[in-house]
């Protein structure tokens, strides 16, 4: 990282930590399934905002290509993860109800 | 000629493997297969024997038998054929051969013959590959090797005690494997490769070493000691006895308590030297541990009842007679330890044999039972006084020649002094629990009844043939290596060979 | 031109097989033998030119570094690829006779072989994002295997294995990102080269360790593993056990090895043994005391990963041909483990299937007529407890031996106590075979589900302890540092 920061970018890093860090949270917290899922999706879009700050190159600049197809990659991962865990807890729903 | 040489060159590999592999295919046959699986044990047995000539007379004409396998960087499987490991091989396979025998007899119309007879000759590939070991390494796995090879043959019978003694069996050996497997990685850690050359690779070591050597033959003795019973480490071997009469026989005259006492010769006259280690001053502790054990399993000997346990905790005692040997410095008592190492297993084998025959065929189990056998069983009686008469060291009967060797050994070494009241002590003890045995089984009337008459004498004699012949055969042996020790070939000669190489 | 082809059968074959097996379910079960039989012969073929030319990096599409994938075969990356395809390759002989409906086959198979295209492109990925990808890939498709048994109680940990699964990644993600952020590259080629024992370099390790210490199951993050593992159909239980975890200890080992060097320390290093120590104790305590065969099994790979963990605190103090001589024992443990307990874990599944339990007390008279899977459990038994001859066996030797010449014996004290105890619970488990009992009319087992898990063990044993030596000139020629 160079030293002439702009604060935006500052700005998104932070949140993008601060993201991350409330998913870490409330995935040891919570107890039931769906909070967990929801909690590792926060986490992950912290990292993804982290990530997608990072490839801010200043203002004349293009952004750097490589984070965002990182994010994009990241964001199919996690929604297929969440399909399959929301496809299971159902299941675990049905069973119950049965 | 061709062939020839090439089973010249795989010698050592063919007498450990041979029963290895026809193990395996005894495991796999049916229950029902007796006679294949008979043909298979006697001809595997005899053929090993055949092969043990061939190693005897090779090494003898100064042939050099040796094959080596990397199995990791620096570490090496090696069998090499040494004096000390022809004597060994040629005891396991001539008392394995008549084992086999006496066990196809014993095992008659009893369930599981088939994992049985596969253990039992796993066993005795383990026990030849120890023997024929050429480095610390390859010992300690073959020494492990055995330890699951013999555990479901203690675990045989099944019953709720069996399992019990085979789970001591194995907390003990398995324990004892462990210790020696962190002694030896610690001295291959200092020394590198730990290839045994008698008289030993040690006594170059710088002085500050020494110490660490100190604990690691600490270590060492300890992980041998389980397996060849020294006091205290001795508590499975009792216990074991629950195992049918021909594994008894195989454990304590030939394979386990064996492998523990040729693991100590090894480590005192082919990894430290016996001058080193006496230099090193870790003989006496060890020679004091032997002459423990050799009063405290003869003293424990007297008050069992049962006959087989007796016998165990005699083997307790007489085992360590081969330890003691190795502590003391000198030519004549490496002679009489190590001599006594084939003494005592043909002797005891034909101990257990006879034991085996009582309980057998007329269910007697303890002392108390064998008021007048002698009348019924004469032969066996007959086989089971030469070996007791041997144990005691009665000349002419081999058990002589040990004790012999041992007490001129610790009169020039004079050690004289703490060796001979051990012997006497412990050749007293021995006449007070053999000889009323003897006395009962000859003097003594029988009762009424004997408590389990199971095979009537009939036209073949007081039991069945093949129990019969093979304590016979080996208190036969027992008297002949008394009786011809100073001829050619026989134990005396070939370990005075040793002790000769040992001592330049 | 021939490392391309096995470069690209290793992932290709199985990513294929799934597609197709998706597609043409009737042929499911043909399509995944061929696919891992195919993996097999690549992966060997692979590990042939690496033992001959050394190690390949290979830009798929001839894009480079940066925009392109890359993938790098060394030594210890073909040896693991190998492994994960014998494993898979066995267990999947074993699947066809094992899942009795048609629907179960239907489910099984695409997953599968997603699951076989996930490790090899783990095991050879090159940079971080890729690895990333397929630790993701992994997880998803494990978990989806794990919930195949379809019991509630699988379920539920199928679910707890997937979340675990995700927050491990996660945690992997975010220390990628660090990584990025300080050093402007996720190629290991390229970081290896400038990564710098600074702040931001730290936080990278503590993120991607924690993560892969999750996914390893590594004490005191364990607590998923036993559940997960037990409850899933014997095949997946295999591969999991055998493999899954072993890619996320391959990654660390790999971070450790090429990547993290600048940063590690051995107080570091000591406390990550310490942590192996204590899962070394724990794990096998806990399978000893285990009732059920397979959560033995399970417990067991707790204690396995943690000696994988002990070898790192000598890693870092040994140089040279020392150095060498520990880090091909440990691959030797590693390889060791993965086909004893896959092969474990394939006879609980017989077991299971013939007595309709598996709880180890009752187990006696089922081993009694399955002499083969008896005979299978007791090789893998031998392998796990690290008798000779077994590649566990060597490598504990060496660790053993590294231990004495660092003068750092605590270490010794835990392998001689944890292997006592696992002595414990193998014999535990196999003492029931001698006992006495009535013949029972059972379901007969076929031998296409003996045979795999007995020659997984006698692999574990006869093979890798008499035949491993080839694995040391491999794993030695790396530098350290990636070409």
């Amino acid at each position: 990282m160079t030293i002439n920061l702009l604060t935006t970018q500052e700005l998104y890093v932070l949140s993008g930590v601060f993201l991350f860090t409330i998913g870490l949270w409330g995935t040891w917290l919570h107890a039931h399934y769906v909070r967990k899922i929801i909690s590792l999706n926060v986490m992950g879009a912290g990292v993804f905002l982290i990530l997608i700050a990072l490839a801010y190159r200043g203002k004349d600049l293009l952004p750097d290509p490589l984070p965002h197809a990182l994010v994009l990659t990241g964001i199919v991962v996690a929604v297929s993860a969440t399909a399959l865990a929301l496809v299971i807890i159902r299941r675990l729903e049905d069973e119950r109800d049965e | 000629m061709n062939v020839m040489s090439l089973i010249n060159q795989w010698l050592p590999l063919l007498i450990v493997f041979s029963s290895f592999f026809i193990g395996l295919v005894i495991f796999f046959l049916r229950e029902e297969s007796y006679h294949l699986r008979t043909f298979l044990n006697l001809l595997v047995a005899v053929g090993k024997l055949v092969l043990v000539g061939f190693l005897i007379w090779g090494v003898y004409h100064g042939q050099v038998y040796e094959i080596r396998w990397v199995i990791a960087p620096e570490l090496e499987l090696y069998l090499h054929a040494d004096a000390l490991s022809v004597l060994f091989v040629t005891l396991s396979a001539l008392l394995w051969l008549v084992t086999t025998i006496y066990a196809i007899g014993y095992l008659e119309n009893s369930p599981h013959r088939s994992r049985f007879f596969g253990f039992f000759s796993l066993c005795v590939s383990a026990t030849v590959g120890l023997a024929l070991a050429g480095n610390l390494l390859t010992f300690v796995i073959f020494y492990e090797f055995l330890t699951l090879a013999t555990y479901p043959l203690v675990a045989h019978k099944g019953r709720e005690e069996a399992r019990k003694a085979a789970r001591l069996y194995l907390a003990y050996t398995l324990g004892g494997g462990m210790v020696l497997l962190v002694g030896v990685i610690w001295l291959k850690s200092i020394v590198g490769p730990l290839t045994f050359v008698q008289g030993g690779i040690l006594d170059t070591l710088p002085v500050d070493v020494h110490d660490e050597l100190r604990w690691i033959f600490l270590l060492l003795i300890i992980g041998l000691g389980v397996k060849a019973a020294l006091v205290p480490l001795h508590g499975w071997l009792p216990k074991a006895m629950v195992a049918p009469a021909p594994v008894s026989a195989l454990l304590h005259a030939v394979a386990v308590v064996k492998a523990g006492a040729f693991g100590i010769v090894r480590v005192v006259y082919d990894m430290y030297g016996v001058e080193f280690a006496a230099e090193l001053g870790v003989l006496l502790p060890l020679g004091i541990a032997a002459a423990i054990t050799i009063v405290y399993g003869s003293i424990m000997a007297l008050f069992q009842d049962g006959l087989k346990k007796r016998l165990a905790f005699s083997t307790v005692s007489q085992v360590s007679y081969i330890a003691l040997g190795a502590s003391i410095l000198g030519p004549l008592a490496t002679i009489g330890g190590i001599v006594h190492l084939v003494h005592q297993g043909i002797m005891k084998i034909t101990l257990f044999f006879a034991a085996g025959n009582y309980a057998e065929t007329l269910g007697i189990h303890k002392v108390s039972e064998m008021n007048g056998v002698g009348k019924r069983m004469p032969l066996t009686t007959l086989a089971f006084t030469i070996a007791a008469l041997g144990m005691i060291g009665i000349p002419p009967v081999a058990g002589f020649i040990s004790k012999w060797y041992l007490g001129l050994g610790a009169m020039e070494a004079g050690a004289l002094g703490w060796v001979m009241p051990v012997l006497i002590a412990s050749s007293l003890l021995n006449a007070a629990y053999f000889l009323p045995i003897l006395y009962r089984a000859w003097f003594v009337p029988a009762a009424v009844d004997w408590p389990q008459e199971k095979i009537t004498s009939g036209r073949y004699g007081e039991t069945r043939a093949m129990l019969l012949w093979p304590p016979l055969i080996t208190a036969t042996i027992a008297l002949l290596a008394g009786l011809l020790a100073a001829m050619p070939f026989s134990p005396l000669e070939w370990v005075e060979l040793i002790a000769a190489r040992e001592y330049r | 031109m021939n490392e391309t082809v096995f470069f690209t059968g290793v992932i290709a074959l199985p990513l294929l097989g799934a597609l197709l097996a998706t597609v043409w379910t009737r042929q499911a079960r043909a399509i995944g033998i061929a696919a891992t039989l195919g993996m097999v012969l690549c992966a060997g073929g692979l590990l042939l030119h690496v033992q001959q030319h050394g190690a390949v990096l290979l830009a798929i599409g001839g894009w480079q570094a940066g925009l392109g994938i890359t993938l790098y075969a060394d030594g210890l990356a073909v040896l693991m690829v190998l492994m994960s395809a014998l494993v898979m390759f066995a267990a999947s002989v074993y699947a066809l006779k094992y899942f009795g409906s048609a629907q179960k086959h239907t489910a099984f198979w695409p997953l599968w072989l997603l699951l076989a295209t996930a490790l090899s492109a783990l095991l050879l990925a090159g940079d971080l994002f890729n690895i990333y990808v397929t630790l993701e890939l992994l997880g998803i498709s494990a978990a989806a295997l794990a919930a195949l048994g379809g019991k509630r109680e699988g379920l539920v940990s199928a679910l707890r294995y997937l979340v675990v699964g995700l927050l491990g990644s996660m945690l992997y993600l975010g220390g990628i990102a660090l990584l990025y952020a300080a050093y402007g590259t996720l190629n290991l080629q390229a970081l290896a080269t400038q990564l710098q024992a600074e702040p931001a370099a730290w936080a990278a390790l503590l993120l991607l360790f924690s993560g892969l210490m999750l996914k390893m199951a590594l004490f005191p993050l364990h607590f998923w593993l036993p559940p997960a593992h037990s409850n899933a159909p014997a095949p997946v239980s295999a591969a999991l056990s055998a493999l899954v975890v072993k890619a996320a200890f391959y990654l660390l080992l790999r971070f450790w090895l090429d990547l993290f060097p600048p940063v590690l320390t051995p107080w570091l290093a000591n406390a990550l043994g310490v942590l192996g120590a204590v899962a070394v104790l724990w794990g096998s305590w806990s399978a000893l005391r285990a009732e059920r065969l397979k959560l033995l099994a399970a417990y067991s790979s707790i204690s396995q990963l943690g000696y994988l963990v002990m070898f790192l605190p000598l890693l870092v103090v040994l140089e040279g041909e020392a150095r060498n001589l520990l880090l091909g024992g440990m691959v030797a443990f590693a390889l060791t483990h993965a086909f004893a307990k896959a092969s474990l874990f394939l006879s609980a599944g017989i077991l299971l299937q013939h007595c309709g339990h598996d709880r180890i007390r009752e187990l006696g008279g089922t081993t009694q007529r399955l002499p083969l899977t008896t005979f299978g459990i007791a090789l893998a038994g031998i392998a796990l407890v690290g008798l000779p001859p077994s590649g566990a066996f060597l490598g504990k030797w060496y660790l053993l031996d590294g231990a004495f010449s660092t003068s750092q014996w605590w270490w010794v004290i835990v392998v001689v106590v944890g292997s006592l105890i696992a002595s414990a619970y193998v014999f535990r488990l196999l003492g029931h075979a001698f006992g006495h009992l009535k013949a029972v009319e059972r379901p007969r087992v076929s031998g296409m589900q003996e045979l795999p898990a007995l020659l997984l063990a006698l692999l574990a044993t006869f093979g890798l302890g008499l035949g491993a030596a080839g694995i040391w000139p491999l794993v030695a020629d790396r530098s350290g540092v990636i070409p």
